[in-house]
This record gives C-alpha cells, structure tokens and sequence, in this order.
C-alpha cells in the first residue's frame, strides 16, 4: 500500500483579541496531530463541534500552512509555497453544504470545467469532454449539463460538488461533514457514490464527520479528537467493539441506537466541551471524565500503544481493570 | 380523553404557483403522560403541522382541520385573545436552533420571566425565585448568575435548556420539541433528551417530539408517526415499527440507515426524491419511489386504514 499522506505533529494556532477591550489569546485548533492516509483506504475523524476536525482539513488539503509540524504528500515535504502549488492538485475537497458550496451563477458544465481552466488543462473541447465523462462517472445526466445548481436537490448538488472535486484526478479527498446536511434516504445514495469512487479511482478518503454510524459503514480506520488534540486512533472495528478511551466511550454510548430495545437510559454524561481559548492544563477531558484521577488534571497524556490503538490517557490500566 | 386531537389538519400556503399544501389530511393525538415522535424527511411538513396546532401559522398560510381539540377547548373556536392564554403556557413549545430563537438583546433569565409575567403565573416579587428554580430544574450550574448572561455567553446547549426552561415555566400539559437536538453534539443530545424525559415523567406532559434522526425516535418514543409528503404514512408503537415497519417508506427509510447495514458493502437506497411542489405525483405520493407500487398505486391515492396510508401494507401478504 502507498502511503499518499503522512501528517507528522501537526498544529494549527490562531492568535485571537488584543482588541480594545479583549485580551490577547491564542486558539491551539489543532495540537499535535499525526496520522498516515494509504491509496484506497479512509480515515475518519470524529469528534463534536469545535474538536479541531474542520481545522484539520484545511490543513490538509493546505488550505493553510500548519503552525507546525510537517505534512507530506507522496512522500514530498509541503515546505514553501512552490511545493504547495504543485502538490495542492492531488488533494481536492468536498465541503458540507452543497447549498453554499456551488457558485448559483454558474451552469453545472462551468462548475466541473473551472477546475481545468484555472490550472490551463486541454482545450475547450477537451474540457467539456472530461466534464461530460464525469458527469457519467457520478450519475448526473447529460442533459443536465447546461442546468445551475438551484435546479437540483441537495444530494444531486452533492454529485456535482463530488464531480468538481475528482476533475483534476486527485488522489486524496478531504470529505468535511459530506452527508451531514442530507435527508437519511439521499445520504444512502451519497455514501454509496463516494465508496463506488473509492473503488474505482484508487481515492484516498480523509473523511470529517461528527455521525459515528455513517463513520463505522465508510470508514478502516478512525481518529477520534477532543479540543485539538487526538484522544484516540485505531482500526474502526475495534474502536467500534472495545473503545478505550473515555470519551470515546462517552461519545458511542451517547450516539442513539435504532434499535429500541436497546435503550441507554443508564449513562449519564456531564459538563461540556471546554474553551479552546484557555485549555485546562493536564488532559482536556478531566473535567468530564468519570475516572479522572490527581495526575488528569495537572499532567496532559501523551498518546501511546494501548490494545492495539493510540490512546491519549494517563488511567488506562485502571480503567480496564 | 386525548390531550391534543387534531382530525384532518390541512395546512396550505399561497404560493405564485397557486395553492401547495404543505400538510394533508394529517391526524394527530396526544393523551397525557405520552411521548409522541412525528418523524420525517425535511419538507414532509412533520414542523408545520404543528406550528399550526400551536396557532403559529401566520399569512399566507391557512389552516383547516375538522377537529382541533386541546384539553377539551375547540381551539379553532377561539379568538386570537383567548388562544394566546393557552398558548405557552398549557402547551408549550421549544423551538430547533436556540441561538436565533432567543432575543440576543435581553438576559436569558428575563426572558423567561416574560412568559411568566404574560400568563400572571406567579406573583411579581416571586418571579426572580420562579428563573432560578427553572435554571436549576435544566440542569444550569451556578443559575443565580447564569440568570443574567445573555445568549451569546452562553454554549448551544445551554441556550438549549434556557429554551426548555422557557416552555415550562407555566407547567405546560403539552410540551412540543421542534428538533430539539438536531443543532447540537451526541453527547449534548443525550443530555438535553434525558432531561425532556425526566421532565415528561415527573409532570406527566404529553410530548410531541419532532425529529428527523430515526436513533432519537428509537431511544425516546412510546408511539411514531411517520410523515412523507405532507401526509401521514405509518403510525405504530415505537417497538412495532423498528421491528416490523409496515409502509414501504418506513422500511425503505431504515434499510438506508448506515447502522442498519452490516458489513462494508452498498446502502440500499431510495430512487428519486421527496416530491416537491411541483411534481406531486397522481395516486400514492410515494409511488414513483416505491419498489412494490402497482397501476392502483400510480391512480388512486390510499386512505390511512389501521394507521397505515398504504394499499398493500407491508407484513400481510403483497396483494391480500
């Protein structure tokens, strides 16, 4: 298996205020994120609002630069800005709204071709060749072509955000939330278009979403983030079976079940996500965690080896035990 | 007696392309003490129908139903006047994004105290008590300070709970939830949805719960009522309907569930698309969709018989 993108200590920070009357501060959004992304296979990253997930993406798909870290792509260092101009085509992304994320200006076949002719691809005739083939590829019809983006439905526009974002045969796709924003009955059809794709085009999926059940149908492997910084990382089946982490326990005891029999009135979950703005210092889940310990709260766990994952907790052991 | 019954509630709306009807012919009851989920893709009409019953449908909206029964008062009988003394403060109803339904200019806890000064529900001195205790009840920490913060102080979640403080202040008998946690994290969902169950059970409220994520239905509801196209297609105990859907919607709906499908291979899917105003279709809405859809299907429209709105139901036999 090719390894198409290795992320290595990744951080993303923004300073914030030092305004007239804020204080200045600084937003660790992401802190310290490593992981490898193989051809043909899906990473997903989960975690609630504000964990640093759409961060992440962005960078990914160098959108902007990490603060820190290193991020390679085929095994070449994004260093300066040359190397991101040249290496950015083999990273395309798929956002969540499809009813923000196309230009209502623009017909379908503009929408597809745009990506060619930004980068000088081809001729005219060319253009609209490849973007008629691809148009095929995701479902659309060919008389479609000449149609503007609010004569479709959301998962139609969803084909053609998908469509664009395969124009310049990337090999890796960064997927924010791509289903969130679909009824359950279109969203079928959306995750079977993307896993055909995958199939078919050899695609590398970075796949962002907060819906751990569409995550463990689409997913290998899973990287669950808390405030910025990864909590937990392993293969999806196992991660699914036996969580290690607390809060990925918290986080699938949490997720409803349809299956009515199967009620989980017994878990009680407290507190909320804290300020990415002034993170407490030791672990970020000590406030909510139920076995937090002296250590949680004054030293912060570095991920390790546990059972097979990468868990990010001082009291495994005691845990499990 | 039912709590709230509605019999053939029709919600239409002026369009420039004539009259749409946004809810047709829906059937609703709620007795006391009761958990009903009204669930449904986005457009079915599932928020509107009751937007209507809480009299909240405005021009160019018109709203006609041959019963509409709360507590025993025909509420179509009413003037506007005396509607809004039920109207937040027997039932209630908490809305889906709690950020832009709060007043971004007032205090959280005034604003609770204005259903309580509109509905005389306690005495003037008594009412700063009255949002303490409310705050507290939802689980705010530290309510006597969080009582002055406003909404944008504060997380979704807690907005959340300021929203559901609001709709029981007055002790409602009906309490609505409008999507209540489609804006929020899983994990403060299960939060916010262990804390409308405690509330119901400790009150003895009838809650129409209104979602479109069939896990919600799953971990809360005693009976569901499935909407398609503005219309009501299944309704059945929670427990009957997970296990035995009988219109082909309902089990079309939960086959496409990811959780449903084990193993990593293809979703089952639905073909098409919810019709929308221009394309409903002759006969059953839901036929062009529908695998097991015949001629009588494609011609005539089904009536709802044993809370099913289906010619060939599933789990008897195609054609019996």
């Amino acid at each position: 298996m090719t390894v198409l993108m290795q992320a290595k200590g990744i951080r993303r920070h923004y300073p914030v205020g030092g305004g007239l009357f804020a204080a200045k501060g600084l937003v660790k959004a992401v802190d310290g994120v490593d992981f490898t992304l193989l051809e043909g296979e899906t990473l997903a990253i989960v975690g609630e609002s504000g964990c640093g997930k759409s961060t992440l993406a962005r960078v990914a798909t160098l959108i902007e630069p990490p603060t820190d870290g290193e991020l390679l792509i085929d095994g070449k260092v994004v260093a300066n800005d040359a190397a991101r101009r040249n290496l950015r085509l083999s990273v395309q992304m798929v956002f969540q709204n499809p009813f923000g994320s196309l230009n209502p200006r623009k017909t379908v076949g503009r929408i597809l071709q745009e990506p060619l002719e930004i980068n000088h691809r081809g001729t005219a005739a060319e253009r609209e060749q490849a973007a008629r083939a691809m148009m095929d590829k995701v479902g659309l019809r060919q008389d479609q072509f000449g149609r503007y983006p609010h004569m479709f439905s959301g998962g139609q526009r969803q084909r053609i955000a998908i469509a664009r974002a395969l124009m310049l045969n990337p090999r890796i796709v960064v997927a924010d939330e791509p289903v969130s924003a679909l009824d359950v009955s279109i969203q079928a059809q959306v995750l079977n278009l993307m896993m055909d794709l995958q199939e078919e085009l050899k695609l590398a999926y970075l796949f962002i979403s907060h819906d751990l059940s569409v995550v463990r149908h689409i997913a290998r492997e899973v990287m669950v983030m808390y405030c910025g910084r990864p909590v937990e990382h392993g293969p999806k089946d196992s991660i699914f079976a036996t969580p290690r982490h607390p809060y990925t326990r918290m986080l699938l005891a949490a997720t409803p079940s349809i299956d009515p029999t199967r009620r989980k009135q017994a878990v009680t979950i407290k507190g909320e996500l804290p300020s990415p703005l002034n993170p407490p210092p030791g672990c970020a889940f000590a406030s909510r965690c139920p076995y937090a310990a002296a250590r949680c709260t004054a030293e912060r766990p570095e991920p390790r080896a546990f059972a097979g994952h990468l868990v990010a907790c001082h009291e495994l052991e005691r845990i499990e035990a | 007696m039912a709590l709230l019954e509605i019999r053939n509630l029709v919600v239409e709306f002026g369009t420039a392309r004539g009259r749409f009807r946004a809810v047709d012919g829906v059937d609703v009851t709620v007795d006391e003490g009761e958990i009903l989920c009204v669930v449904g893709e986005s457009g079915s009409g599932k928020s509107v129908s009751m937007l209507a019953a809480m009299g909240l449908i405005g021009w160019p909206g018109r709203v006609t139903a041959d019963v509409m029964r709360f507590g025993g008062i025909d509420l179509q009988g009413l003037s506007a006047r005396d509607r809004r003394k039920v109207v937040g403060k027997d039932m209630a109803m908490v809305f889906q994004e709690p950020m832009t339904s709060l007043n971004p200019c007032y205090p959280v806890g005034w604003q609770i105290g204005e259903a309580l000064r509109a509905h005389h529900a306690v005495p003037k001195p008594k009412i700063r008590d009255r949002v303490v205790e409310l705050l507290d009840q939802v689980g705010i920490p530290d309510p006597g300070r969080r009582m002055n913060a406003f909404p944008h102080q504060m997380s979704g979640g807690m907005n959340q709970r300021v929203m559901i403080a609001m709709a029981i202040s007055c002790n409602p008998r009906l309490l609505i939830a409008d999507e209540p946690t489609t804006a929020l994290d899983v994990t403060i969902q299960k939060q916010i949805l262990d804390l409308l169950i405690g509330l119901q059970a400790e009150h003895r409220m009838g809650l129409v719960l209104i979602t479109h994520d069939m896990g919600v239905v799953a971990e809360t509801a005693h009976r569901v009522q499935v909407m398609y196209a503005g219309q009501m297609v299944e309704q059945q105990s929670t427990d009957a309907l997970f296990s035995a859907p009988r219109h082909p919607y309902t089990a079309a709906l939960l086959d496409a569930l990811p959780e449903r499908a084990h193993g990593r291979s293809r979703l089952p899917t639905i073909p098409g698309v919810v019709p929308g105003i221009d394309d409903r279709p002759a006969g059953c809405l839901f036929n062009p969709r529908c695998s097991a859809a015949t001629d009588l299907c494609r011609t005539t429209a089904p009536e709802v018989r044993d809370g099913i709105r289906c010619h060939f139901p599933l789990g008897q036999g195609h054609g019996a």
